[in-house]
């Protein structure tokens, strides 16, 4: 009874602290509720794309996938691509996708057969794994691309005439999906000072009384996000998403009956890294600017320490965990540097706090994950003597 | 009668030059049930693994004679060629996954699919699962078996006895599945769950499934099965409808008969008189106590929770200056008890030496109190294999003791190089271990000198209680007597007490005063080695040797 409630705290703990968290900070920030619901529903937008991608990876038993980092940088490489050709809006985005696809797929699949030595061990290897990848995604950026690789846009190439410079506008792309069907939630009172707010052109407007203030509402984005949901709940009722639950929990009994367990890991790591791609991709156009060098190893940590924030764990996560991660998380972001500056003065804390939180989340997950491990185990031996041995 | 279902001829395998089965011919008909016993290492295993096609069998160079198959010549290379000529075997340690429910486990890789479009631009892999018709067919084959599980019901979440079910359930769910093996499916089952199982084995039997059903309970295997073969190293010695045996019988075709007998090995001076519960069913002679000899280790209501060698309940005595030997099947916890007495996994219970009590779960509270351990596993636990040999024997010494150092304790401590090569160097001499002297490595020796190494080790330690587990395992006959004569010399000599835990009984019972046999977790009996064999059979067998002896008549 006692090891039950410790249980439902330990599995809750996480995403009650921030909840408590914000609880103070809100109130400390002064901000608007409807200028922290446009933010959140920015923040959904721009990342949940990127941390559904982890989904898959969990339920096949392979723990958080540090290795979706390759897929961000093959998303980035095809930006870079229709940047060059300067392909712009939908078609420029959907072009990006066809890119990356084929080498988030490569990359994928030999981030899979590596994952598949290192069994048991694919947190860090994956991890370590990104390193490697990033390295070889410089030398392809920072030297082939403008030398061997044909680029020709002088915005995008350093001055000494090959390798891309350190930020490439997106300005093409930025905003086309999150602006496809323009959506604005106002007041009943603000509604005709907004209304220029698109540029004069149409728009969906939804009016609601007790709003003070206007939202712009990401619709395209969401809804492609919600595609996604569905996706992945489709996938989890067919036979290989039950394959993959199977080898998430017992690789050895999924072996002896048969399922190609191997091939299933190495189909779940290139699902999730195809779908970085893609999050990283509609990340980008959120931003309007893709930081060559950093973005992607941002796309990685910041995407699970959300998860954990939500509540998942390295061996569980759902669909709920993904978005109230995005929404704590973010939320703490937005809230804590003003909450700090208004509370001790110094803006500094907010952007401290976030950094130590993403690291302080991840290890502390991974330390919860050992240790609960180690307990399961104890119990399952203590069952095998019955319970007639006595305590 | 017609072809029969399943005929092996002359079955026969070695592993590198060591011959394991030789010549093993019998046949099963469909719906028969065949009782298949014999002790460990007595072939089962491979035999099993011969027809399940094992990649272990084919890459050690296949096997000798042929498998039949309703008149076909079958050869299997993988276990999925024999799933797909209808052979199903569970396992005995259970293959389930336990977050799936009942049904999930049942239909496991065989789920049934609904029709999609999508299916057809992949694989089926796609399609999504049809859960009302699983759940159909998961009941279907619980409700063959007479139980009432819920389809719905996790794993994890079931009574031991459900998982077993559950394992069944899943071999007969397969159409095709026409022989079922199944290896001590009843030893996780409290009685009445073993009762259920066997008759479900019957009404499968009815419907013409042939069952071969391996167990270590011979009075299951007597009153489920028609005909038991026994096997005994590497040879089947009978092949008989059970009617035809008494269990005592079978216990003693397993063991073998008395004629390998040596020496009988010296009874303990002045008849140790037991007083614990175990062998106070065992002992019924008068209780003697005319001289009271203090028992050097006292163990009650022990239990160790050692992956593979669970120890459930023991209570045992040991006297000052015997050899007793703890022996039994693998797994059964034979190994458990030494290693949780020494700390090495989690234990409770209580242990008294020579009456005081022993912290246990610390191996420093035991080699304190100068008890000394012998692991069965020598490479991993035994020995540093990198270090030089003077190392290794005085190492522990050196941890616990403080001795072969030099200098201030806890300010400043070297070793005492010079003592610790001349210790090796003694035992070297004595117990006669070829090396090229105290700087050869460890890892270099052969598998017996190794084991003499083991034993210095412990010697070294001066110990009051030896603890020893399987000391000739993996190693050569010669060096075998020569480790066992070390044993006796030592204990002659030192008045040590020494705890022997072998899985090879004829060794035991050929050194030790008394063995004790370990069953399930548990004493089964303590009986003097100069009992006859088969009674040690019985006990091995998880009959208890009143009833076993009241029902031969």
């Amino acid at each position: 009874m006692i090891r039950k409630l410790f249980d439902i705290i330990a599995n809750n703990a996480v995403p009650a602290v921030f909840i408590i968290i914000s609880a103070f900070a809100i109130p400390l920030s002064g901000y608007s509720a409807s200028y922290l619901i446009q933010e959140m529903l920015t923040r959904i937008g721009r990342n949940s794309f990127l941390i559904l991608s982890l989904l898959i990876p969990i339920m096949a038993g392979m723990g958080l996938n540090f290795g979706m980092v390759l897929g961000a940088m093959a998303g980035q490489i095809g930006l870079l691509f229709i940047c060059d050709w300067g392909i712009v809006g939908i078609p420029g985005m959907v072009l990006a996708c066809l890119i990356g696809t084929p080498i988030a797929i490569v990359l994928g699949i030999f981030c899979g057969h590596v994952l598949n030595r290192a069994k048991g061990r694919e947190m860090v290897t994956s991890y370590i794994l990104g390193f490697f990848i990033n390295g070889v995604y410089q030398m392809v950026v920072l030297y082939l691309m403008g030398w061997i690789i044909p680029i020709t846009n002088p915005a995008l190439l350093l001055s000494r005439g090959y390798g891309v410079r350190n930020a490439v506008s997106l300005l093409g792309i930025r905003g086309v999906l999150d602006n496809l069907i323009p959506t604005i939630i106002t007041g009943t009172q603000g509604a005709g000072q907004f209304f220029n707010i698109n540029g004069g052109k149409s728009f969906i407007l939804v009016q609601l009384p007790f709003l003070e203030g206007a939202i712009r509402i990401p619709l395209a984005t969401l809804i492609v996000i919600g595609l996604f949901c569905i996706f992945i709940m489709w996938f989890r009722k067919t036979k290989l998403g039950q394959d993959m639950r199977a080898i998430g929990q017992s690789q050895a009994v999924a072996d002896s009956a048969g399922i190609p367990v191997n091939r299933t890991r190495i189909i779940a790591i290139v699902i999730s890294t195809v779908l970085a791609c893609y999050g990283q991709i509609i990340y980008l156009q959120n931003m309007g600017t893709l930081n060559t060098y950093n973005s992607h190893d941002q796309a990685g940590m910041f995407s699970i320490a959300a998860l954990l924030i939500g509540g998942a764990s390295v061996s569980r996560a759902t669909i709920a965990n993904v978005f109230a991660g995005v929404i704590l998380f973010h939320l703490m972001f937005i809230v804590a540097p003003v909450a700090g500056k208004n509370l001790i003065g110094d803006a500094q804390i907010g952007e401290y706090f976030r950094v130590f939180v993403s690291y302080g989340i991840i290890a502390i997950a991974l330390v919860l994950h050992a240790w609960r491990r180690n307990r399961e185990r104890e119990a399952a031996r203590r069952s095998l003597r019955g319970n007639k041995g006595g305590e | 009668m017609s072809t029969p279902l399943l005929r092996l001829d002359h079955i026969g395998k070695e592993f590198y030059g060591n011959r394991v089965l030789s010549d093993i011919t019998f046949d099963i008909s469909a719906g028969e049930i065949i009782g298949l016993v014999g002790e460990n290492g007595a072939g089962k295993s491979t035999l099993l693994n011969i027809l399940f096609g094992m990649p272990v069998i084919s890459s050690t160079g296949g096997h000798e004679g042929t498998i039949q198959i309703d008149g076909k010549t079958v050869h299997f290379t993988s276990p999925n060629q024999a799933l797909a000529h209808g052979i199903g075997m569970v396992h005995q340690e259970f293959s389930l996954i336990p977050g799936f429910t009942a049904t999930e486990n049942i239909l496991l890789n065989r789920e049934v699919l609904n029709d999609s479009s999508m299916s057809y631009i992949f694989s089926d892999r796609v399609s999504t699962l049809n859960r009302t018709a699983m759940n159909d067919r998961a009941r279907a084959a619980i409700n063959t078996l007479g139980v009432d599980i819920s389809p719905d019901m996790v794993v994890s979440e079931m009574p031991v006895g459900y998982k077993q079910f559950i394992e069944i359930a899943r071999e007969i769910d397969r159409k095709n599945t026409r022989l079922l093996f199944l290896d001590e499916p009843t030893a996780v089952l409290t009685e009445q769950e073993a009762e259920i199982l066997i008759i479900a084995l019957q009404k499968l039997a009815k419907k013409g499934i042939a069952i071969v059903f391996i167990s270590h309970r011979l009075s299951e295997v007597k009153q489920l099965c028609s005909r038991i073969l026994v096997l005994r190293d590497g040879r089947l010695v009978t092949d008989q409808p059970a009617t035809e045996l008494t269990t005592r019988q079978i216990a003693s075709l397993m063991v073998g008969r008395e004629s390998e007998r040596r020496e009988v090995p010296p009874e303990f001076p002045e008849e140790p008189v037991e007083v614990s519960n175990a062998t106070e069913v065992l002992e019924s002679s008068p209780k003697k106590k005319k001289k009271k000899i203090r028992p050097a280790l006292k163990v009650e209501h022990l239990w160790v929770d050692m992956p593979g060698e669970t120890v459930r309940d023991v209570s045992f005595e040991v006297m000052k200056g015997e050899i007793f030997g703890i022996g039994g099947l693998a797994g059964h916890g034979k190994l458990g008890i030494p290693n949780g007495i020494m700390g090495l996994y989690p234990s409770g219970g209580k242990v008294l030496l020579k009456g005081r009590k022993l912290t246990l779960n610390k191996p420093r509270a035991a080699l304190g109190r100068k008890m000394a351990f012998v692991s069965e596993d020598r490479r991993g636990v035994g020995l540093l294999l990198d270090e030089p040999l003077d190392w290794n024997i005085t190492f522990t010494a050196m941890q616990t003791q403080g001795r072969f150092l030099l200098g201030i304790p806890y300010i400043f401590q070297m070793r005492n190089e010079h003592a610790m090569k001349k210790e090796a160097r003694k035992f070297i001499d004595s117990l006669g271990i070829k090396c090229t002297g105290p700087n050869q490595l460890a890892g270099e020796l052969s598998g017996g000198n190794q084991q003499k190494v083991c034993l210095a080790k412990a010697f070294v330690l001066r110990p009051d209680v030896l603890l020893i587990c399987e000391p000739t395992r993996g190693i050569d006959i010669g060096a075998k007597t020569l480790v066992l004569d070390t044993l006796k010399e030592y204990n002659r000599e030192n008045g040590t007490t020494i705890i022997i835990t072998s899985s090879e009984l004829e060794e035991l019972r050929s050194v030790c005063n008394r063995v004790a046999i370990v069953d399930e977790g548990r004493i089964a009996g303590i009986l003097p080695a100069s009992s006859p064999a088969e009674e040690f059979g019985m006990l091995m067998m998880g009959e208890k040797p009143r009833t076993g002896l009241s029902a031969t008549e």
